[in-house]
């Protein structure tokens, strides 16, 4: 089989990011489904066959890749995929789902003391908070990334941590949510929010000496009085226990720059996903990301390119004509052959539409690298099917 | 043609996948829904800008746009929803604050608001849409037939909507709550219609069934669904068995290459073809079951097929025309 290649891009050499022992996580990311999900499984098991030691940190897999990596439950903790093969025994893979309130609930525990996160945890709106989507997803995942990292380098558990990227309105939103979230958690809003808990009930009266008092009017009137009260209550109780939510973006932020990670941008050669994979290579360019390259899944592999589109079509065409409505068996025959031919026609223009996607995309990112893998009939069930996705990834030119 | 579904709905909700074309399907939707002079308004919510993109227009301010004609002379609009820009909109309409937006933004709390907030943002997106679908029953000059809303992907879709749940942990009374209680009144009603897309392929259609689920459970509207992107069956049911049972009869194939002038390399031709059509016949019999799972939802389905040259304006027409034939109209 002839594999696809995009001549103009230099190669994604996998196997040599895998192997590097300076590099300690993977970050694959990209748009919604273009198998960003399996292709970090993938990449997991590879490494960890080749005798690293690999925490896989998925956020949202399918029911049937979680089983795949022997995940039946979501419990938000690395468990042990069986049935590596490293050649030497040495090599090991973990896998965990992300369970986003369970992760927030663990930094209140973590940070407070059993009163205060008492508190904080039946706050109605933390619980809003921590099961929302809407950044959090993003910041818990990264917090999650910080938490393995640690434990990584304190117990020496695992040298490499590859992980899935949460499934965002666009791509960016997981680099920017922490910040984000820190920023405002940081901010003059919340400072304004905490002044009443601080100033034990001459909030209000001190907010209006300062100024604020339209403010708070405006606040209280868009959101009402119940929802400022907790909202403040929640703030205080956050603001107390953590103070420093920007420090832990930034540190996050920090190990995400380090040149120990490397960022896979996986995308499928389609309009829409090349264009947010060219966004997402020119942010981790600004922000002076190590990205390794590109991962284009899905795409259509051609058996025999020599033979072209147009000859097929035309052979198909002129035995369709022959065959007419005949019932012989050299109708019949010449009917099948036609089929067959305009099978490999529809196949070739597929495969040029995809090479022309891919080529723009070179064209204006030419020092990408990219890796592609055919698109094949099934999804994947096993680990099997992973090692094959994992070797498809790593073959040289 | 089919009798026309969905006759008391004027607010069209497409779902679908990431990856399944469900921008496409809710700009083709909304083009069957304005044909023979009706207006509609295709809505976006995540500012990705993918109705500019595919009717070719600069990118849409937060503004209503004329984006298109339909057949028989109805029109398309069209409308990014930017969060910020809704929400100081929402103050300006319901409180009369729009001059507060500035000193709210200063504070960070137009951000905290638009991004941060649980469901704040989700209440002010559906609240926008159901603002211009609110317009017909008022009788406003600047009302719409119909609104299709091009809304967050199948895995949020339920969260999305149902934003009273979430609203009501955090507001149990208030100005708040009372405008959630007026959203859901509309998207949980009879004028609401979620439809979902989706390709024939495992995990999509998981995803469309999970969906249904979902909805139902939350007691939202589940109007149809669109499988995107098929393709039309090149083989034979006879072939296909051959092929899939991997005895093509090579010899056959051999001959009739050489009646049509391809026998010079019939010996790599011939096992790529056969390879090739084996290859096919298995995706194709992963599709029909898939097909059959999505049959079991019992509910209206669309089928669209793949556009060879991808999709363009003329792409959008001849999709709209399916949906029309099937009772979107």
């Amino acid at each position: 089989m002839t594999r696809p290649t995009f001549a103009k891009a230099p190669h994604l050499d996998v196997d040599s990011i895998l192997a590097d022992p300076s590099i300690h996580i993977v970050v694959c990311t990209g748009a919604g489904g273009v198998g960003k999900t399996t292709t970090a499984a993938a990449l997991g098991l590879r490494a960890a066959e080749m005798g690293r030691n690999v925490c896989v940190l998925t956020i949202d897999p399918a029911k049937r890749l979680a089983q795949a990596m022997g995940l039946s439950s979501l419990d938000n903790t690395p468990r042990m995929v069986p049935g590596i093969c490293a050649p030497d025994g040495s090599g090991s893979l973990f896998a965990m789902m992300l369970d986003m309130k369970r992760t927030f609930d663990e930094v209140v525990e973590s940070h407070a003391d059993p009163v205060r996160a008492q508190q904080i945890l039946t706050n109605p709106f933390y619980q809003a908070l921590s099961s929302s989507f809407a950044g959090t997803q993003e910041y818990m995942a990264m917090e999650k990334l910080g938490q393995l990292r640690v434990r990584a380098q304190a117990e020496g558990t695992w040298d490499l941590i590859v992980v899935d990227t949460p499934p965002s309105r666009n791509a960016l939103d997981f680099l920017d949510a922490p910040a984000r979230l820190g920023s405002f958690l940081d901010g003059r809003f919340i400072r304004i929010l905490t002044v009443p808990a601080r100033g034990a009930g001459k909030g209000i009266g001190r907010l209006a000496a300062m100024g604020f008092g339209f403010f708070t009017n405006v606040l209280n009137k868009i959101l009402g009085a119940q929802v400022l009260a907790d909202l403040g209550t929640f703030v205080a109780a956050i603001d107390t226990t953590f103070g420093g939510f920007r420090e832990r973006a930034d540190e996050t932020y920090a190990l995400l720059k380090d040149p120990g990670t490397s960022f896979v941008v996986v995308a499928a050669p389609e309009r829409d996903a090349l264009r947010e994979a060219a966004y997402f290579v020119e942010r981790l360019r600004t922000d002076d990301m190590p990205l390794s390259g590109l991962v284009l899944n899905r795409v259509q592999d051609v058996i025999d390119p020599e033979f072209t589109s147009e000859q097929a079509a035309s052979g198909a065409q002129l035995l369709t004509e022959l065959a007419g409505d005949a019932d012989t068996k050299n109708a019949q025959e010449a009917r099948l052959t036609a089929a067959l031919l305009t099978l490999h026609a529809q196949r070739m223009n597929l495969a040029a539409r995809q090479r022309h996607l891919a080529d723009r995309f070179t064209a204006a990112h030419p020092g990408v690298a990219v890796s592609s893998v055919p698109a094949l009939a099934e999804d994947v069930h096993d680990l099997d099917g992973l090692r094959t996705i994992g070797s498809l990834l790593a073959r040289a030119r | 043609m089919t009798e026309k579904l969905w006759p008391d709905v004027s607010l069209h909700v497409v779902s679908g996948k990431g990856g399944t074309g469900k921008t496409t399907v809710a700009a083709a939707m909304a083009l069957a829904l304005a044909r023979d002079g009706r207006r509609t308004l295709l809505v976006e919510v995540e500012g990705r800008q993918g109705i500019a993109q595919l009717f070719d227009t600069p990118p849409l301010p937060y503004e209503e746009r004329k984006v298109a004609v339909a057949p028989g002379g109805g029109e398309v609009w069209a409308l990014a929803i930017d969060t910020q820009e809704a929400l100081l909109d929402y103050l300006e309409s319901f409180y009369n604050l729009k001059r507060a937006g500035s000193a709210l933004r200063r504070m960070g709390a137009v951000d905290f608001a638009t991004t941060i907030a649980p469901g704040l943002r989700d209440v002010l997106l559906t609240g926008k849409a159901v603002e211009v679908v609110r317009r017909a029953d008022k009788g406003a000059h600047d009302a719409y037939d119909a609104v299709v809303l091009d809304a967050p992907p199948t895995g949020r879709i339920a969260k999305f909507l149902n934003v009273n749940s979430e609203i009501s942990g955090l507001a149990k009374v208030g100005p708040i709550r009372n405008h959630a209680d007026l959203v859901m009144g509309v998207i949980a009603s009879p004028k609401t219609a979620v439809h979902l897309v989706t390709l024939l392929e495992e995990m999509p259609v998981q995803e469309t069934i999970d969906g249904v689920a979902e909805l139902r459970a939350a007691n939202l509207p589940v109007g149809g669904v669109i499988v995107n992107m098929t393709r039309p069956p090149v083989l034979t049911e006879d072939q296909m068995a051959s092929a899939i049972g991997g005895d093509l009869p090579a010899d056959a194939i051999r001959r009739s290459l050489k009646r049509c002038g391809l026998g010079a390399h019939e010996d790599e031709i011939v096992p790529a073809l056969i390879r090739e059509a084996e290859d096919h016949a298995q995706r194709v019999a992963l599709e029909d079951r898939e097909m059959v799972r999505i049959r079991d939802l019992a509910l209206p389905t669309f089928v669209l097929p793949l556009l060879p040259g991808g999709i363009d304006l003329g792409g959008l027409y001849e999709l709209a025309e399916i949906l029309t034939e099937g009772g979107v109209r």
